[in-house]
C-alpha cells in the first residue's frame, strides 16, 4: 500500500518530472498562457503516460530488448493518435489551439522516460499509478505556470474576467510579457527555485 | 530566391524552434554545459533536419494527404490520421541510417557524435519540424529550406546557451537556483532578446 502510495504522490513534489528530472519540458512551456490549454494538455499527459505505463508494463516480459524502443513508441504513437483524433472531433477549437503540441506528447520525454525507467521494471498496478502519478506533476506545474500567465496577461482564469482591464474600462493594465515566451522560462525557473529552497536535498 | 531566404531567415531567428517554440528543450538544457558538445549536437540536429522534413513532406504529398492515393485508385481517402506514426518512423529509420552510414565511413565523426545522434530520434525539435511543415503546406523546396533553418536555428541557440554557462561556472548563484534554475532564466533572457527580430520585416 505505502509502495502504491508513494508511486502516485512521489512525482508531484519529490520527484518532480518537470522541476527535477527536466523531462517534458517543451510542451510545458508553449501551452501554458491559458489555463484551458494547460488544463487540457494535462488531461490528455495523464492519460497517455498511464495508458503507456500500464500497455507496457503488461507486456513487459515479452518485449525482445533489443527493438523495445521501436515497440514503446508504437504504443505511445497510437496512444497519442487516439487522444489527437478525440480533440479533433470533440473539442476542434481546443485541437486548433494546442496546433502541434498534441502531437508532440510522442517525443515527450516523460512519457518515455517513465516507460523506460518503471514500466519495465514493476507490475501493471504499480506502473499504472507511477503513469497518473507523473502526469499528475507535469499538471501541477503546468497549470501553476498558466494560472500565474493567464491572470496577470489577460486579466482572466478560464476566459473569465477576474482583474477587469483597462481595455474595457477597468483598473488593470495587462502585463504583456506573460503572454510571450520568455515568461515561461522565468516562472519554471523559479518554481524550481522555490521548489529547492523549501526542500533543500534536492539542490545541485 | 527570396521567398527561400524569407523562410531561412524566418525559421532561424524569428521564429527559433528551441527560443521561440520551446521545442527541443530537454536536450536544449542537457547538452549544453559545453561549448564543444553543443557544436557537435548542433551539426548532428542540422543534417537531420535537412534530411527528415523533405523525406516527410514527400511522404505526406504521395501517401498520407487527402487525395494523394488517387492514382491507386482511392481518390477520397484521408490517411492524415496516421501522420505522427509515419513520421516519427521516419525519422527513427534515418537517424539509425545515417548511424550506420557514418559509422562506416566517418568513423572519427561517429565516435565525436556518439550518444547524441540517437538521441535526435526523441528531439520533440525535429518531429516538431515535420508537423510544422505539414501545418504551412511547404512543398519540397521550401520544406528543405526550412528544415536547414530550422537546424541552423537551433544550432545557434545552444551554442549561445553553451557560451554562457561556461561563463556561469565563475559566478556566485543562489543554493536553490543553481543549475538547472538559472538555465531556465538564462533562457528566458535570451528568448527575450530573439524576440526583438520579430520587428523584422521583409
Amino acid at each position: 500500500m505505502a509502495k502504491a502510495k508513494d508511486a502516485l504522490l512521489d512525482p508531484l513534489f519529490n520527484n518532480n518530472p518537470i522541476a527535477l528530472q527536466i523531462l517534458g519540458i517543451c510542451s510545458a512551456l508553449a501551452v501554458t498562457n491559458k489555463m484551458s490549454t494547460a488544463l487540457t494538455m494535462t488531461v490528455a499527459v495523464v492519460l497517455v503516460t498511464a495508458c503507456s505505463n500500464a500497455a507496457i508494463s503488461a507486456i513487459r516480459n515479452h518485449i525482445p530488448n533489443s527493438i523495445r524502443i521501436i515497440v514503446q513508441m508504437t504504443i505511445i504513437a497510437t496512444l497519442v493518435i487516439i487522444i489527437d483524433q478525440m480533440l479533433k472531433a470533440y473539442l476542434y477549437e481546443m485541437s486548433k489551439a494546442l496546433s502541434v503540441y498534441v502531437g508532440l506528447i510522442i517525443t515527450n520525454c516523460i512519457v518515455m522516460g517513465r516507460a523506460e525507467a518503471y514500466a519495465m521494471k514493476n507490475p501493471v498496478g504499480l506502473s499504472l499509478l507511477d503513469g497518473i502519478g507523473n502526469g499528475l506533476g507535469y499538471g501541477a506545474v503546468l497549470l501553476s505556470v498558466g494560472f500565474v500567465r493567464e491572470l496577470f496577461g489577460s486579466g482572466k482564469l478560464f476566459g473569465v474576467t477576474i482583474l477587469n482591464t483597462v481595455n474595457n474600462g477597468g483598473w488593470y493594465v495587462t502585463n504583456g510579457l506573460m503572454l510571450l515566451a520568455p515568461s515561461a522560462f522565468f516562472l519554471i525557473g523559479f518554481i524550481i527555485w522555490g521548489l529547492r529552497t523549501w526542500k533543500p536535498e534536492l539542490q545541485e | 530566391m527570396s521567398h527561400y531566404f524569407m523562410i531561412f531567415f524566418n525559421s532561424v531567428f524569428i521564429d527559433n524552434i528551441a527560443l521561440t517554440f520551446f521545442l527541443g528543450m530537454c536536450t536544449f538544457i542537457a547538452v549544453s554545459k559545453k561549448v564543444d558538445t553543443a557544436i557537435m549536437l548542433s551539426a548532428a540536429v542540422i543534417v537531420v533536419e535537412v534530411i527528415t522534413v523533405p523525406v516527410n513532406n514527400l511522404l505526406y504529398t504521395f501517401l498520407l494527404k487527402k487525395g494523394a492515393l488517387a492514382w491507386a485508385g482511392y481518390p477520397n481517402l484521408d490517411l492524415s490520421f496516421l501522420g505522427l506514426i509515419c513520421y516519427i518512423g521516419v525519422i527513427a529509420a534515418i537517424v539509425q541510417i545515417l548511424e550506420m552510414a557514418l559509422d562506416k565511413y566517418f568513423p572519427a565523426l561517429y565516435n565525436a557524435l556518439g550518444i547524441f545522434l540517437p538521441l535526435i530520434t526523441v528531439n520533440c525539435a525535429i518531429l516538431g519540424a515535420a508537423l510544422f511543415m505539414v501545418e504551412r503546406d511547404y512543398n519540397v523546396m521550401e520544406s528543405t529550406v526550412y528544415g536547414a533553418g530550422v537546424g541552423v536555428g537551433f544550432g545557434l541557440a545552444i551554442c549561445l546557451l553553451a557560451g554562457i554557462r561556461e561563463k556561469l561556472v565563475y559566478s556566485d548563484i543562489p543554493k536553490g537556483l543553481r543549475g538547472v534554475g538559472v538555465t531556465f532564466i538564462i533562457v528566458g533572457l535570451m528568448a527575450m532578446s530573439f524576440k526583438a527580430f520579430s520587428g523584422l520585416q521583409f
